[in-house]
């Protein structure tokens, strides 16, 4: 018996660690945002070499990705706990206008204006989060009615205090210098600007991921997209998750709103309309599964990424930028089919470690 | 027979729905390391008595009483929190999520990371090791998802659990019902430790031969009510597989089968 068992464990650890490095590569939740990264960094870096690899370029790169990969981060983290959110884009919008109107029209300090702005995303978050916990609707359906709404909102509103569809002036309310120092403006490295916004995204980024993966939270978030009932009968309380997760991608929004309003002094009421998808996208890019229960935070940031060197890379190329979203849409479509093939690989690597367990 | 006091005990019990009578004065005791069968047909009351045992139901009438007390449960909640766990057949496991984040889901174990707290990843993964190890299954890899493993593996996984978050009670649910046979007598196999450590084990079935081979005690439910409550020594797996059929059902069944067989083609397919 025993001489048996010191046999057979020797070459049981060498097919372990064989399995292991295989598979511990195509398990990352990332490689298929990863692999979609290099290759588009590539093609430009072919096509437009000069204005790709200098330091110019990589700016340009992470001013748009900052702000799309905060969003695409908290849009993962809500994916992942198995909802949808298409309110994301227009609540940009909304709590720029809600803090553009407080400060210019009733005369605010554009700190209280910025915190009622925050107030009112959270409360919409939180309606969105009780609509669909309580009724057991499609998230999908709840917040496009949200969406529907307060687009809506946001230009009733805006003409019928401005008779127009936007809020000027914000740069000359008390406290908008402090505002733009914290929350959007340019650092200078090496002569060339970049943006403050990179900052937050990264710092977010590293917050969230250490919630996702190495709190009991991160577990619950994970769980309650995997199996919302199973969850529960082991005490995970998955409705109060949901909720706070709605809540995230509102607060995400109202940050993002609010990089918006100092960069550009104003207040628009068309803004983030239509950005909800590319928000998906990125984090769909990244990993999460839209039955929610897998995905990524970096991955997530690294959908960004793509986003900000596509939309970047076609200018520097010289193509019609017409075609941006065609591209988007093919880079997406090829990221989901990476994406599902490395989690099947993963998982008859698993299977195949399974079997010989139980037959060796 | 060990000690004289059950571990859980009902005393007759009755549950109506309306005016249906799931259960009708029924009563059973579960010995700490003993395993006891609950067995019977489909609608023989074995789910409604599992649940009231669990805390998902209370009882119309009779009494529950656990470690020699009366006790009043009102949520499954109450009743993990005394010991008495139970492993249904959806498992409660996330196919999605790693083997040691299944483990521990709901009762994470953390340690301080200055103002915060962070999951004890390393912890939880020895103490999954560990436990797996001590029921004698070896995971190489306890980040596996838990959907890549075999259905025998899963329900070993959640049984461990049990046992490792203190429960003194143990309430299978039908745990081989969707195995093969190879991964039906691994199940029985940890059914078996189970007991070995303690445990008053409750082993829902409607497989006589699963029940036999590691049941020290057998009740038979049939129509709401108990047809028979027996120690091993005082029955034969013969007569056990009898009352589960029903006895004198299965004896008519076995005429009528045979009649059957001597039937000539045409006639049989009229019948």
């Amino acid at each position: 018996m025993t001489l048996q068992a010191d046999t057979t464990t020797p070459g049981a650890d060498e097919r372990l660690v064989q399995v292991g490095v295989v598979r511990g590569i195509f398990r990352r939740v990332e490689i298929g945002a990863l692999i979609g990264a290099v290759a588009v960094w590539l093609l430009f870096a072919a096509v437009a070499p000069g204005n790709w690899l200098s330091v110019t370029g990589v700016a340009r790169i992470l001013d748009p990705a900052s702000t799309l990969g905060i969003m695409a981060i908290a849009v993962a983290l809500l994916m992942i706990g198995g909802e949808f959110d298409l309110s994301t884009g227009v609540m940009t919008g909304s709590a720029g206008l809600v803090a553009g109107l407080l400060s210019t029209r009733m005369g605010w300090n554009l700190w209280p204006a910025m915190g009622a702005a925050l107030i009112f995303a959270l409360a919409v978050g939180y309606l969105n989060g009780m609509m669909v916990t309580r009724t057991g609707l499609p998230s999908f359906i709840v917040t496009l009615a949200t969406f529907f709404a307060l687009r809506g909102a946001n230009v009733g509103v805006t003409r019928l205090v401005t008779e127009q569809v936007y809020v000027g002036g914000i740069d000359k309310t008390e406290g908008f210098e402090l505002a733009r120092l914290v929350f959007n403006t340019g650092i200078d490295v090496f002569g060339i600007e970049f943006r403050s916004s990179i900052i937050w995204w990264v710092v977010i980024a590293v917050i969230a991921s250490w919630v996702l993966l190495r709190t009991k939270y991160g577990s619950w978030i994970f769980a309650t997209g995997g199996d919302a009932n199973a969850a529960r009968n082991v005490g995970v309380p998955a409705t109060r998750v949901k909720i706070t997760l709605f809540m995230t991608t509102a607060a995400a929004a109202w940050l993002v709103g609010m990089m918006n309003i100092v960069r550009l002094r104003s207040a628009v009421a068309s803004q983030g309309i239509g950005q909800e998808f590319i928000y998906i996208i990125a984090a769909t890019i990244g990993g999460c599964l839209l039955t929610g229960g897998y995905g990524s935070v970096i991955g997530a940031s690294i959908g960004a990424i793509i986003f900000g060197m596509a939309q970047v890379g076609i200018v520097f190329a010289g193509w019609d930028t017409d075609w941006f979203y065609s591209f988007l849409g093919v880079m997406l479509l090829a990221a989901v089919l990476v994406n599902k093939y490395t989690r099947q690989r993963a998982q008859e690597i698993s299977l195949a470690a399974a079997k010989a367990r139980t037959e060796g | 027979m060990a000690q004289t006091q059950p571990q859980l005990e009902v005393r007759n019990i009755s549950k109506m729905f309306g005016s249906v009578i799931a259960l009708s004065n029924v009563s059973a005791a579960f010995y700490a390391g003993e395993v006891t069968c609950l067995l019977g047909d489909n609608g023989a009351g074995k789910s409604t008595l599992i649940k009231i045992l669990s805390g998902v139901y209370q009882p119309t009438e009779g009494d529950y009483i656990f470690e020699g007390r009366k006790v009043l449960l009102n949520s499954p909640r109450e009743a993990l929190a005394m010991g008495i766990a139970t492993v249904y057949q959806d498992l409660s496991l996330i196919p999605l999520m790693s083997v040691w984040r299944n483990f521990f889901l709901g009762s994470e174990p953390e340690k301080r990371w200055g103002p915060f707290k962070s999951y004890d990843i390393a912890l939880a993964r020895r103490v999954v090791r560990d436990e797996l190890k001590k029921m004698g299954i070896v995971v190489r890899d306890t980040d596996q998802p838990v959907g890549t493993m075999s259905g025998g593996e899963r329900q070993s996984i959640a049984i461990s659990r049990a046992i490792y978050f203190g429960a003194k009670v143990l309430i299978l649910d039908e745990p081989t019902a969707a195995l093969g046979v190879k991964q039906a007598g691994m199940v029985l196999h940890y059914i078996v430790q189970a007991k070995r450590r303690g445990l008053a084990v409750i082993f829902i079935t409607h497989n006589p031969n699963h029940a036999w081979p590691v049941g020290d005690h057998f009740i038979i439910l049939r129509r709401g009510r108990v047809l028979g409550d027996y120690r091993k020594d005082e029955i034969t797996q013969a007569d056990l597989m009898n009352l589960m059929a029903g006895g004198e059902d299965l004896l008519k069944l076995q005429e009528e089968l045979a009649m059957l067989q001597e039937q000539p083609l045409e006639m049989a397919t009229e019948v």
